[in-house]
């Protein structure tokens, strides 16, 4: 092929994307970046949507952190992120914070002769498994909540999250809450110093870790645990019952929260209530409040994808075990996208 | 004719000018690039040194919770150098039989494939070798070498503490260690064949003539000719397993703790800089320690490179 050819081949594929293509042509583009935890959900939400909203989503999953920092910079249309920031910290950064799903987490572990979800925790032997405090599985406090168990004499193996990440902070959150001794110890971050046991890389090396080593305990997100068929076990809530991780004890955290906190900022971890999962957490969505002028109609998009995600993505949300959000949330979710502002001072969300 | 005679002369002194100026842009962009980027580190780790000063070095603290923000370099700096040096003491003796073996013993035709062998093993990107470090050599490790001969050698008075640990994981410095050696192997063993290589036929055939063994041919006629090539391997071998990333985090077992024996999980500078790096915000003290850490890596290699430069300076002359 001489060089003609080529360059003809070449214009002709720059033009492809002018040309007009029926059904594509009005596709409005949006950018976010952020968590990795709801990008499977995202990623679906982006595929229905342009047929459902008329916009294309393009969403790096590149970390809470890096989220936060983009979004700050005002390198993309939104911002999301697992935990939520302080308020102070969203008004020094004119932004606004609004929930779009709910993920829990679950405790994996590797027991022969143990099924899935037959193990009983309570939050005290959690937090002693964790610190070291509990060294083999047959110790005498594992013993009396699990009479109806053989449980082996193997020395016990935390695994935890290499990488900063949100899953981490829900989980020390969680043990925080339950234990003094871990709040004033390792306390709760993205990533902290664990006391005991091996950093695994993600999700998969978490499970990875525990599927390996006999012995193994771990904590992930529950729809990576559902995926991969990971032994999960039961865990005695605030109430005093033993739940099993299943969506109806997601979804009944789901009711129990308090979503009137500031910037919805609600805390899942830990809630009373029979059926009550103890280690839920919703992930978060950053928006500027100020966009500048050429980001406005980002802005506005972006709203429109959230509004047709709560409209039409729960079930696809729940498929992917992720828990959906109450409607009274998703309600006041809109109400509160008022304060975005263009820079004549107008609210861009007008439904 | 005429014309093409005289012209080049006149274009080709000018022409050498530029080459001569492209040449010397080209010398002195390795260093201004060297230069910024140890001022970028230095520079981002600043705050860090600021708010922890010297103890920084020997802190193991490595603590992101808000509020009470604490961070040390103790720990992922002893994990590189450990596991770096380990992973050299296991590689070199190797290298050093390849390279005796293709130069010395081995029969023509197998030298060639063997060769080739080593080259594509140095071509085998660093995330492979994690992913098999976790999935064969960590069960292998955790199974048939720490269990059996842990105990064992744990029992052995004074230095027994170096191999008993009560982490059943397998992910540990040995296991970095091991993952180290085998992706700094094809380095060193290349560097070693190819220099054996260049020592004159005749030198050899002489101390052989003279009866000497093969061990006193190596160790006397060999590596006396070639040493300051085989350190050379040696420190880019030792370059690489310092720097490594994603193989070393794998496997090491990330953990902040100061590791008292080699199957205990630890961390190395790079692996802790690669996990926090994309959580940490911008400006924050987690992120200015992170490149505090980078600029110490720096440190390490530079020390590293002026230590074998020490050793070879009446080589090198």
């Amino acid at each position: 092929m001489n060089r003609r050819n080529l360059l003809a081949l070449a214009a002709g594929v720059a033009a492809v994307p002018a040309l007009p293509r029926p059904g594509f042509a009005q596709l409005a583009a949006i950018t976010g970046a952020g968590a990795s935890f709801p990008r499977p959900v995202y990623e679906r939400w982006g595929q229905a949507a342009r047929e459902g909203a008329g916009v294309q989503l393009n969403y790096q999953s590149i970390g809470s952190g890096g989220g936060i920092n983009q979004i700050t910079n005002r390198t993309v249309d939104f911002g999301a992120s697992d935990a939520p920031l302080a308020a102070d910290q969203l008004r020094e950064r004119n932004l606004l914070q609004f929930p779009t799903v709910l993920g829990s987490v679950v405790l994996i572990v590797n027991l022969p002769g143990v099924a899935d979800n037959a193990l009983k925790l309570t939050p005290d032997v959690v937090v002693d498994l964790f610190m070291g405090r509990i060294t083999r599985w047959n110790d005498a406090r594992l013993v009396e909540l699990n009479r109806d168990l053989r449980l082996p004499n193997l020395p016990v193996s935390p695994a935890y999250r290499a990488d900063a990440s949100g899953t981490t902070f829900v989980f020390t959150t969680y043990l925080s809450r339950v234990s003094e001794a871990w709040k004033s110890g390792p306390g709760a971050a993205t990533s902290v110093q664990w006391p005991v046991g091996n950093g695994a890389r993600g999700n998969e090396g978490v499970s990875n870790a525990v599927r390996n080593t006999p012995g193994a305990i771990g904590y992930t997100e529950n729809a990576y645990a559902t995926v991969n068929r990971l032994i999960t076990t039961q865990l005695r809530n605030k109430s005093g019952a033993f739940v099993r991780p299943t969506m109806a004890s997601f979804q009944a955290a789901a009711g129990a929260a308090d979503w009137s906190t500031a910037n919805f900022a609600a805390d899942m971890v830990d809630l009373s209530g029979e059926t009550v999962w103890p280690i839920v957490s919703p992930t978060f969505i950053l928006l500027p409040t100020n966009p500048v002028a050429d980001r406005v109609a980002g802005s506005l998009n972006t709203m429109k994808f959230f509004d047709w995600a709560f409209k039409n993505g729960g079930e696809a949300a729940r498929r992917l075990e992720y828990i959906p959000l109450p409607d009274a949330v998703h309600t006041a979710i809109r109400g509160a996208w008022s304060a975005v502002k263009n820079p004549s001072g107008a609210s861009i969300w007008t439904a | 004719m005429q014309q093409t005679v005289t012209s080049p002369r006149s274009s080709g002194a000018f022409g050498d000018k530029i080459f001569e100026w492209l040449c010397r842009g080209a010398g002195l962009l390795v260093l201004a690039l060297l230069g910024a980027i140890i001022l970028t580190l230095f520079v981002g780790g600043l705050p860090a040194f600021r708010e922890f000063g010297l103890p920084f070095l020997w802190s193991t603290d490595w603590n992101p919770v808000e509020g009470r923000e604490s961070y040390g370099a103790a720990v992922p700096v002893l994990g590189t150098i450990i596991t770096a040096i380990l992973a050299i003491l296991i590689a070199v003796p190797a290298a050093f039989g390849i390279a005796f073996y293709l130069t010395e013993l081995a029969p023509e035709w197998i030298r060639g494939p063997v060769g080739t062998a080593i080259e594509l093993l140095a071509a085998i990107p660093s995330i492979i070798f994690g992913m098999w470090g976790l999935f064969v050599l960590v069960p292998i490790i955790q199974n048939y070498i720490q269990l059996p001969f842990g105990e064992i050698l744990g029992a052995i008075p004074l230095i027994g503490f170096i191999f008993d640990s009560n982490n059943f994981a397998g992910t540990s410095l040995f296991a970095a260690a091991v993952v180290l050696a085998i992706m700094i192997l094809p380095f060193i063993a290349a560097t070693m064949r190819d220099v054996f290589l260049t020592v004159p036929a005749v030198y050899k055939e002489s101390a052989y003539g003279l009866g000497c063994t093969r061990w006193e041919v190596m160790n006397k006629v060999v590596i006396p000719y070639t040493r300051v090539s085989v350190v050379g391997g040696i420190m880019l071998g030792l370059g690489r397993a310092l720097g490594e990333t994603m193989a070393v985090t794998f496997v090491i077992g990330n953990a902040n703790r100061i590791a008292t024996s080699i199957f205990d999980p630890s961390t190395t500078i790079a692996s802790v800089v690669a996990m926090e790096f994309p959580e940490s915000l911008m400006g924050s003290l987690k992120q200015s320690s992170l490149l505090a850490l980078g600029f110490l890596l720096f440190v390490i290699s530079f020390i590293v490179l002026a230590t074998s430069r020490w050793l070879l300076r009446s080589r090198l002359k």
